[in-house]
């Protein structure tokens, strides 16, 4: 925890700036404003003014905060914590088609890479493609897979959830190989040595000792998950989801609105993600590898 | 129906010669390592091929490769104005500016140990954000032509610039600096011949993965507006016309285009760090 004190002064550092770049980017509205109804600003007016416009170029943090209140903790008090207009809505929505494509792909990738460390001729075939694939920009092909999924009657969930299990399929296989490779020589041969069958070599051997691997693409998926369920939302007229809130905040120049919809996205990443990283510390103390993981952030 | 069953025919050849490739005595000639995987990569294409023309499905689910090859053949100077647009105006530039700006960045902050303790997490943290979802505030800033796409690139690259570049400095011990300390080198000197060279396998590693992140962000935020050209925008479009041939043509082209992007930098990182042992035979 020593670092505490160098994060909060560089947080507290970017939110300044933050407070700074807002009276930059909105005083030219402020001003115009101003010459029309024919008033002159003093400097303290015009500061006031820039951190609490309706539709500002970039709104001050104290009113992105205040929106996400409005939409999510104050509607709980009202007891209409899944209405529309509720971000715990729309970020279900988009939390439930990220877990079911990440659960979907990683299931697939563990698969599959458990299917190349046993068969030589499945390594050699596919592990160059699943290496290659991470260069290419999947992400394109999101607005061709929810139309066509449209087109054959599937709409909602499992589109975006195809799209999130497609984008954390291939971390997991690439990290979920290296993982199962990760014993020595001497360990495999030790278990030579007992005549221990394929079978336990793996329950007893590869697997334990693939888990940090695995946490780390765990988090590496849940990631591009959470960017494929979003950008999942974008083609399909954008009606729920938080990337539906982005779209129609851009639509309509509802600037608070996008920047509320982001942080809740970088808020359910950052949970997702520290659950994941939180399983991990408890599993790695468990099997006696915790140690060198402490305080390993996403 | 036959061509169903020249599909599996074609499935069960594939598997068996590189099932044969693989486990036969040529297993670790270079020849053999590069023919499996375009076996298996030519076994798919021929499959998708005969399984879309024998099931007869629609063009407007899925185009045969054949069509999508002819469709890329003939529309090659639209997607030459669309790889212009979003990878040189778009991915290229803002990737130079991200990564250019997260190296000087990550040199300035190195001097101060209470920065990087600040700045590695912080910087782990937002690296590990959706980032995408800036581009309609970034759309929004700076037009819809290729300056708001270049913006979108360089909030995706900078962080996991930064975190590898910082990361790097790191990475000599303590006998070293101690070394270049006896020959009483001044911090530029130490900095410019041992600390950058010892960073340059973890700042490789950053600029790897910003390539990717490059060509996704440039085409994500054409999404959200762009003028009338642009990989992003043709894909969204065409998919509204269930142009679909066209749309797989894009998609070769950011294939091809992130493939050679990344191959060209992992072969520039060969060419500068020859002597580290990821690279050595």
């Amino acid at each position: 925890m020593r670092s505490l004190l160098p994060i909060l002064t560089v947080v507290t550092v970017l939110v300044a700036l933050w407070y700074v770049a807002a009276i930059g980017m909105n005083s030219k509205w402020a001003n115009d404003q101003a010459t029309r109804a024919g008033v002159e600003l003093s400097t303290s007016d015009l500061v006031a003014d820039t951190w609490s416009q309706d539709r500002p170029r970039l709104p001050a943090p104290h009113q992105v905060a205040a929106e996400l209140w409005k939409t999510t903790g104050a509607m709980v008090l009202q007891g209409k914590a899944m209405s529309k207009r509720s971000l715990i809505f729309h970020g279900w929505i988009t939390l439930s088609a990220t877990m079911l494509g990440f659960i979907i792909g990683t299931s697939a990738g563990i698969l599959l890479a458990v299917g190349i460390v046993h068969s030589r001729a499945m390594d050699m075939s596919v592990m160059p493609w699943a290496i290659a694939s991470q260069t290419i920009p999947i992400l394109a092909i999101a607005p061709m897979i929810i139309v066509v999924l449209n087109s054959i009657g599937m709409q909602g969930l499992i589109p975006k959830a195809m799209i999130s299990a497609y984008l954390s399929f291939f971390p997991v296989v690439v990290g979920m190989v290296k993982g199962l490779r990760s014993p020595t020589s001497d360990q495999l041969d030790l278990l030579r040595t007992y005549s221990t069958n394929i079978n336990a070599t793996f329950w007893k051997l590869r697997l334990p000792s693939s888990m940090p691997y695995l946490f780390t693409s765990l988090k590496i998926g849940m990631a591009a998950s959470l960017v494929g369920a979003i950008v999942g939302e974008l083609p399909t007229g954008a009606i729920r989801g938080l990337g539906a809130r982005m779209l129609t905040g851009s639509y309509y120049g509802q600037t608070i609105q996008i920047w509320s919809a982001l942080f809740a996205a970088a808020i359910l990443a950052a949970v997702m993600v520290g659950a994941i990283g939180m399983i991990e510390r408890a599993t790695l103390k468990r099997m006696g590898m915790g140690g060198w993981v402490w305080f390993s952030l996403p | 129906m036959g061509l169903v069953f020249l599909a599996i025919g074609v499935w069960a050849f594939g598997y068996w010669l590189n099932h044969k490739l693989a486990n036969g005595s040529m297993r670790d000639t270079r020849a053999v390592k590069l023919a499996v995987p375009a076996i298996f990569g030519i076994t798919i294409i021929v499959m998708w091929e005969l399984l879309v023309r024998g099931l007869e499905v629609p063009s407007v689910i899925l185009p045969p490769p054949s069509a999508i090859a002819v469709k890329f053949a003939q529309s090659l100077d639209i997607l030459w104005v669309d790889f212009v647009q979003t990878f040189v105006k778009g991915a290229l530039s803002g990737y130079i500016i991200g990564c250019g700006s997260a190296f000087i960045v990550a040199i300035l902050i190195d001097r101060s140990p209470f920065l990087q303790q600040g700045l590695l997490p912080v910087g782990n943290f937002i690296a590990a954000l959706p980032i995408v979802g800036t581009a309609p505030i970034l759309v929004m800033w700076f037009g819809f032509d290729w300056q708001s796409k270049a913006a979108v690139v360089v909030a995706m690259v900078f962080f996991p610039m930064l975190v590898n570049t910082v990361q790097g400095l790191a990475a000599t011990d303590q006998m070293q600096r101690d070394q270049i300390d006896t020959w009483s080198a001044s911090y530029w000197q130490a900095l410019i011949k041992l600390r950058l060279p010892a960073a340059m396998p973890a700042v490789f590693n950053g600029l790897k993965i910003a390539t990717t992140l490059a060509l996704i962000g440039a085409i994500v935020a054409e999404f959200f507006g762009s003028p009338i050209k642009g990989m992003g925008f043709r894909i969204s479009t065409e998919v509204g016309k269930l142009g679909l041939d066209m749309v797989w043509a894009e998609i070769t082209v950011a294939a091809l285009a992130g493939s050679a992007f990344y191959g060209t930098v992992a072969m520039i990182e060969k060419g500068m760090t020859f002597w580290h042992p990821s690279q050595r035979k």
